[in-house]
């Protein structure tokens, strides 16, 4: 390579044609364009006519100058120029670059790469045969032309381990088994890995060795630990340097799910350590939402500290002995471990029998005091297996045998029958207040308020164990809180209730802080070989070895020992592995790591990275010349006259530049504008709620149809008349298209023949019967199949209210509350009298008081009323008025379509009124007040 | 051996719906008559004042001189008075077109201007069908096609336009013209201008008159050439070669409004009306301005 002014040059004797352009200057200039045949009409006009000058239009000048300039940057491209040329080529032969590859040469991957192509390069124009070694990738040694290697160059990546004694050694081997002597360069990551001193030593002994490291030291995270209600974090570094300042991102997601940097924290090498911790205290909601730790600005895959089980949510099972539906929200016993667990656990309700397969971690029983044997037994394991059983007393507990005679495996103590009462009406003395928490117990340190008192609870039996099992007791001694532990797990009684009805303690914020307390030693500990052998876990996510997470995809699952403990390798990558129910995160560095700065024999020569690449400009100089030549065809054309008319003019032109200088087109994209609201809905929207509408649903039958219409007309001008409801025309609406959140009522005629409707369809539906819409359903066949699968309409009813939110359903009760709305009614007809009319069934507790003429029933409106009357028949009215619609026959007829009338209004009634009608059952008991 | 139709049905029938289309913009026409000629022929359409005519003008108070057989019965019978029934003048005029067929009248200098015997077809051929309709007699110069009256001969007139000639540049057709008739000649007048001369000299013998509508195309007015350029005629059969084609322009242009000067001088002479249309232009308003030209001096 010859260097002339800084930039080298491959094939310098090319400069020579640079003495030819003023050759061609002149050349070009002799040269006339070509003429231009033109048909032109007039031509003869112009016969005769002579040129003034006998010289041709002359090519300008500055068209010259553009040829000029293309012609001297393609003889400057040929010529092979080079900038900042590698001046220190030496040796000759084949040459091995050698790659650790691992995650402590992420950082600065790419500054590696550049060396490594500058090599290749440099070995490229020197000839010499190359072989490429990663270390974490071990290939057998392929001496090949250094343009091969450089095509590859994209595809190499650092590993997110450090290379495994199995793979130096077959390096080694490959090393020592080559043919022919060769140079080695290697880039190190500048870190020690065990094993690396024989490769040394097989390189060697081929030929020189040369190393290039950064000489900046390796920084790594180790695992998160929670202690002491803050999580802890070691920094590690490779050398002990001067004091830096470094930053751990907490990166987590938010509530909408997006992964953000939760919180970030600063950290510090002192001077002269390679070693620092740093503590994050973070709230349990924010903890419980971490996936990552991380250094900041330094990406690779030490840096990164996966978070696992340790660190997530617990998931708390509430249960409690009675299920209050209607009851006041404040007694319930667990609204107030509800308040306090809320926050910072994942609540599950639900039956022990279906809660336990969940495995939780924390199950929490209020006030439950017998439990089946086959409950008794599961829960048990469970407790053994680790889990944590938190329970409250309460009456039923005081009121059983539970652990009376002898301790029962899932209670802390023996109780005393009864328990005792404190403070109240009829006993002596004040409600007890707590006494300060012994240094033994976990809620030692916790401030107790001066406001929590106890009133009621159940009483432990002295034991000589009870001493050991108290960890919370009342000023006069008594237990409060007691804990023992069964197997690896505990159980821990409150004695008294979850709610406030026993004590203050529920209310105050130490109820919360004891939870805590309690909540957390109940978080899972990080798993030893022992416990993990012959577990299998399979990888979720890896981590390549910038310390990104990518899916692990067809991964094999690994050994619960070999991932406590085995060192990292292509077998085991770091990563967050799944063993069933819990997840454990493999972290580069474990929790006892040091990281070592690698060291090399003194003979053998180190480099720094830094150095500026070369860079050809051969490429350049030539799409330059490119693009002058495509602008002298634009310009010659342009002085020729033969250029398209000027409005296509700019477009060709535009598109000409573009392929000269390879891009890709302008691309013209509308803007996106926000999807206009729609009209027609918001019209649709605004006529259905300007009045009280009726509806019915559309079958697509138009006879059903046009009835269905006509007696939602009959049946709201039956409302206007008698009561205060007055609906406007009714509408039918399509299912797939309409919104239904307006309409109190939707009549719904079944017909064999009409289309289930879209899924999209049935969400809307669903939603509508939750929100308290009402469907009447009317397979208009009097039932005669008594809803069973035997009438068309009866299996095209099951068929549409399949994917229906309903609830069971009960025949019409006398009682119900759709026989009082309005009229007084004790039968539902319609054109057809006899058919069973269902609904919503009452909750089986409901019972009738003595004197109440009907039971207190549930609140709210039934969702969907079933009947095969054909109400809408009977309803129907036409223009004038007139039924249209002949029911029963004569004045017998003429009542049944009184009745189906009064039906119409009990039906909207209820929809609008609710249970209203249906509290009047209290009307006696308020009068009674009233009479006080 | 497929089918007997000669090609040229479809481009005539294009023609004439664009031509009708043209036409159906303006109202009936009606061409000015001269009271002097001899070849004026009853019309449908009457002149606006009495004279001979199939339909009721007015009915006047006799006057002497009237003869008795003159007097309407019917009217004078409703009082003492007597009149005479006046008959609406109805007359008909022929016009003869002529619509240079030459071969540099195919020429059009982009893709989206209309060449200019398109454009002169079109014209013509519109102006035919305002004629006819108004129940004037068209025809063609010459002998191929002598004015008649009716939709058949609109449908003759655009057969007879579908026809090319070789030649570069065509001279007017003068011959069989009828005398105090009215022409309409539509050409670019790029050719020899004697021809054109003598067609007019011969046309003024006979007392015809008319207008003379020269179509250019915007290229030919501005002459927007650089550079060496060698300009040949449509047909070939021309050629000039010159190195600066930007210096031509000037003379070119000069050349041409001579040429225009001459035609106008000529059509001074003979009473006969000059225009010059372009194809970038309207060809309605070119339509307005030959009917304004063939109604001027109409009572």
């Amino acid at each position: 390579m010859t260097i002339l002014a800084g930039i080298g040059f491959t094939s310098p004797w090319l400069l020579l044609g640079l003495l030819a352009l003023p050759l061609l200057w002149l050349l070009l200039r002799a040269i006339p364009p070509a003429p231009v045949r033109r048909r032109f009409p007039g031509v003869a006009l112009l016969l005769g006519l002579s040129d003034d000058d006998s010289i041709s239009d002359r090519t300008p000048w500055w068209l010259m100058l553009l040829r000029m300039a293309a012609v001297a940057a393609v003889i400057l491209g040929l010529a092979g120029p080079v900038l900042n040329p590698q001046r220190d080529q030496t040796g000759q032969g084949p040459l091995l670059i050698v790659l650790d590859a691992g995650w402590p040469g992420a950082p600065r991957w790419a500054d590696r790469i550049a060396l490594l192509d500058g090599q290749l390069a440099e070995a490229g124009r020197a000839g010499r045969p190359v072989a490429l070694l990663s270390l974490t990738a071990p290939e057998p040694l392929q001496f090949q032309s250094a343009d091969v290697w450089r095509s590859r160059l994209p595809g190499l990546a650092p590993a997110a381990w450090l290379p495994t004694g199995d793979q130096l050694a077959a390096a080694a081997r490959d090393a020592a088994a080559a043919a022919e002597d060769f140079d080695t360069h290697w880039l190190s990551d500048g870190l020690d890995y065990p094993g690396r001193d024989g490769l040394i030593a097989a390189l060697r002994a081929k030929g020189a060795l040369r190393v290039y490291e950064t000489g900046q030291p390796v920084l790594g995270l180790g695992p998160a630990r929670f202690e002491d209600g803050a999580i802890h974090i070691t920094l590690h570094r490779s050398q002990p340097g001067p004091a830096r300042e470094v930053t751990v991102l907490t990166q987590g997601r938010d509530p909408a799910g997006t992964p953000r940097v939760l919180a970030s924290v600063p950290a510090r090498f002192e001077a002269g350590t390679t070693e620092t911790d740093t503590a994050l205290a973070l709230p349990a909601e924010l903890r419980a939402r971490v996936t990552r730790f991380e250094l900041q600005a330094h990406r690779s895959a030490g840096a990164v500290s996966l978070t696992d089980d340790g660190l997530k949510r617990r998931e708390v099972a509430l249960i409690a002995g009675r299920e209050d539906r209607e009851g006041l929200e404040l007694l319930a016993p667990l609204h107030y471990l509800q308040q306090a667990l809320k926050p910072s656990a994942d609540l599950l309700h639900g039956a022990l029998d279906d809660l336990l397969p969940a495995n939780p971690d924390v199950i929490v029983l209020a006030d439950i005091a017998t439990l089946s044997p086959a409950e008794k037994s599961a829960l048990t394991d469970w407790v053994d297996g680790g889990g944590m059983l938190l329970r409250f007393a309460g009456p039923r507990l005081a009121a059983s045998d539970v652990s009376r005679r002898e301790e029962d495996p899932l209670m802390p103590v023996r109780l005393r029958s009864g328990g005792r009462t404190v403070g109240g009406a009829m006993s002596w003395g004040e409600p007890k207040t707590l006494a300060p928490f012994p240094d033994s117990s976990p809620f030692a340190g916790l401030p107790i308020p001066a406001d929590v008192t106890v009133s009621a609870q159940v009483m432990a039996q002295p034991d000589p164990t009870l001493a050991d099992r108290v960890i919370a007791a009342l000023s006069d001694g008594t237990p409060l809180v007691t804990r023992k532990s069964l197997g690896q797990g505990q159980v821990v009684l409150f004695h008294v209730t979850a709610n406030a009805e026993w004590s203050t303690l529920p209310l105050s914020g130490l109820f919360v802080q004891m939870l805590e307390r309690l909540a957390v030693t109940s978080s899972a500990k990080p798993p030893e070989a022992r416990e993990l052998e012959g577990t299998t876990w399979r990888p979720v996510q890896v981590m390549d070895g910038f310390g990104t997470l990518h899916d692990a995809g067809t991964l094999p699952g690994v050994d619960g020992a070999a991932l406590a403990e085995a060192p990292l390798g292509p077998d085991l990558r770091p990563g967050l592995y799944d063993g069933g129910d819990r997840r454990l995160a493999r972290n580069v560095l474990p929790a006892d790591a040091v990281l070592t700065p690698a060291s090399w024999p003194t003979d053998v020569p180190v480099e720094t990275l830094s150095r500026t690449p070369e860079q050809p400009l051969g490429g350049l100089l030539l799409a330059t010349a490119l693009i002058l030549l495509a602008l002298d065809v634009i310009a010659s054309l342009a002085l020729g006259g033969r250029l398209m008319p000027p409005r296509r003019r700019t477009a060709a032109l535009i598109a000409v530049l573009a392929l000269a200088a390879g891009l890709p087109a302008p691309e013209l994209r509308a803007q996106e504008t926000p999807a206009p609201p729609d009209a027609a809905a918001t019209e649709f929207a605004i006529d259905a709620t300007r009045e009280l509408m009726l509806a019915h649903v559309l079958t697509g039958n138009t006879q059903v149809d046009d009835i269905a219409q006509a007696g939602m007309v009959g049946l709201s001008d039956t409302l206007f008349f008698r009561t205060s409801i007055e609906p406007t025309d009714p509408i039918g609406v399509d299912l797939e298209r309409d919104e239904l959140a307006f309409f109190p009522l939707l009549y719904w005629p079944v017909t064999p023949d009409q289309p289930r409707p879209s899924d999209a369809a049935y969400v809307k539906l669903n939603d509508y019967l939750r929100s308290g819409g009402m469907i009447l359903f009317d397979t208009r066949d009097a039932d005669i199949a008594g809803f069973g699968a035997a009438s068309p309409n009866g299996r095209k009813l099951q068929e549409l209210a399949a994917p229906l939110d309903i609830p069971p359903l009960e025949p019409v009760p006398a009682d119900h509350v759709l026989t009082r709305t309005f009229y007084l009614l004790q039968v539902f007809p319609g054109r057809h009298a006899n058919g069973q009319v269902w609904v919503e069934a009452a909750p089986p507790d409901a019972e009738q008081i003595e004197g109440m003429p009907f039971r207190n029933l549930n609140d709210g409106v039934t969702p969907v009323v079933i009947g095969g009357n054909d109400w809408a028949g009977a309803w129907a009215i036409d223009r004038n008025g007139n039924p249209l619609l002949p029911v029963g026959r004569g004045l017998t007829g003429e009542r049944q379509r009184e009745l189906s009338l009064r039906f119409g209004v009990n039906l909207v009634m209820h929809v609008l009124t609710g249970n209203y009608k249906s509290d009047q059952v209290h009307v006696p008991a308020l009068l009674d007040r009233l009479g006080q | 051996m497929t089918s007997a139709v000669p090609p040229v049905v479809a481009p005539v029938a294009g023609l004439r719906a664009r031509a009708e289309a043209e036409a159906a913009r303006l109202p009936p026409l009606l061409a000015r008559a001269d009271h002097l000629a001899g070849t004026v022929l009853l019309g449908e359409h009457g002149r606006r004042r009495a004279g001979m005519g199939d339909d009721f003008w007015q009915y006047r108070p006799a006057q002497p001189g009237d003869s008795r057989r003159m007097i309407d019965h019917r009217r004078s019978a409703r009082g003492d008075q007597q009149f005479v029934r006046e008959r609406e003048w109805q007359i008909a005029q022929s016009v003869m077109l002529w619509v240079d067929r030459g071969a540099s009248m195919r020429f059009a200098s982009s893709d989206r201007l209309a060449e200019k015997i398109d454009r002169a077809r079109l014209l013509g051929l519109a102006l035919a069908i305002l004629l006819v309709r108004g129940g004037e007699r068209v025809g063609l110069t010459g002998t191929a096609l002598p004015p008649r009256r009716g939709q058949t001969q609109i449908l003759r007139l655009a057969e007879a336009f579908a026809e090319d000639a070789e030649t570069d540049y065509t001279p007017p057709e003068h011959r069989a013209m009828i005398p105090h008739a009215r022409a309409v000649f539509l050409s670019d007048f790029l050719g020899e201008l004697a021809e054109v001369e003598l067609a007019l000299t011969k046309a003024a013998d006979r007392g015809v008159r008319g207008v003379l509508l020269q179509v250019l195309d915007p290229e030919e007015e501005s002459f927007p050439f650089q550079g060496r350029t060698i300009f040949e005629s449509i047909g070939g059969t021309l050629r000039h070669e010159t190195l600066k084609a930007g210096d031509l322009r000037s003379r070119y242009l000069d050349r041409l409004a001579a040429r225009r000067d001459r035609l106008q001088g000529l059509c001074r002479a003979t009473g006969w009306q000059f225009s010059t249309h372009h194809t970038g232009d309207s060809a309605q308003s070119e339509l307005l301005w030959l009917y304004r030209a063939l109604d001027r001096g109409t009572a």
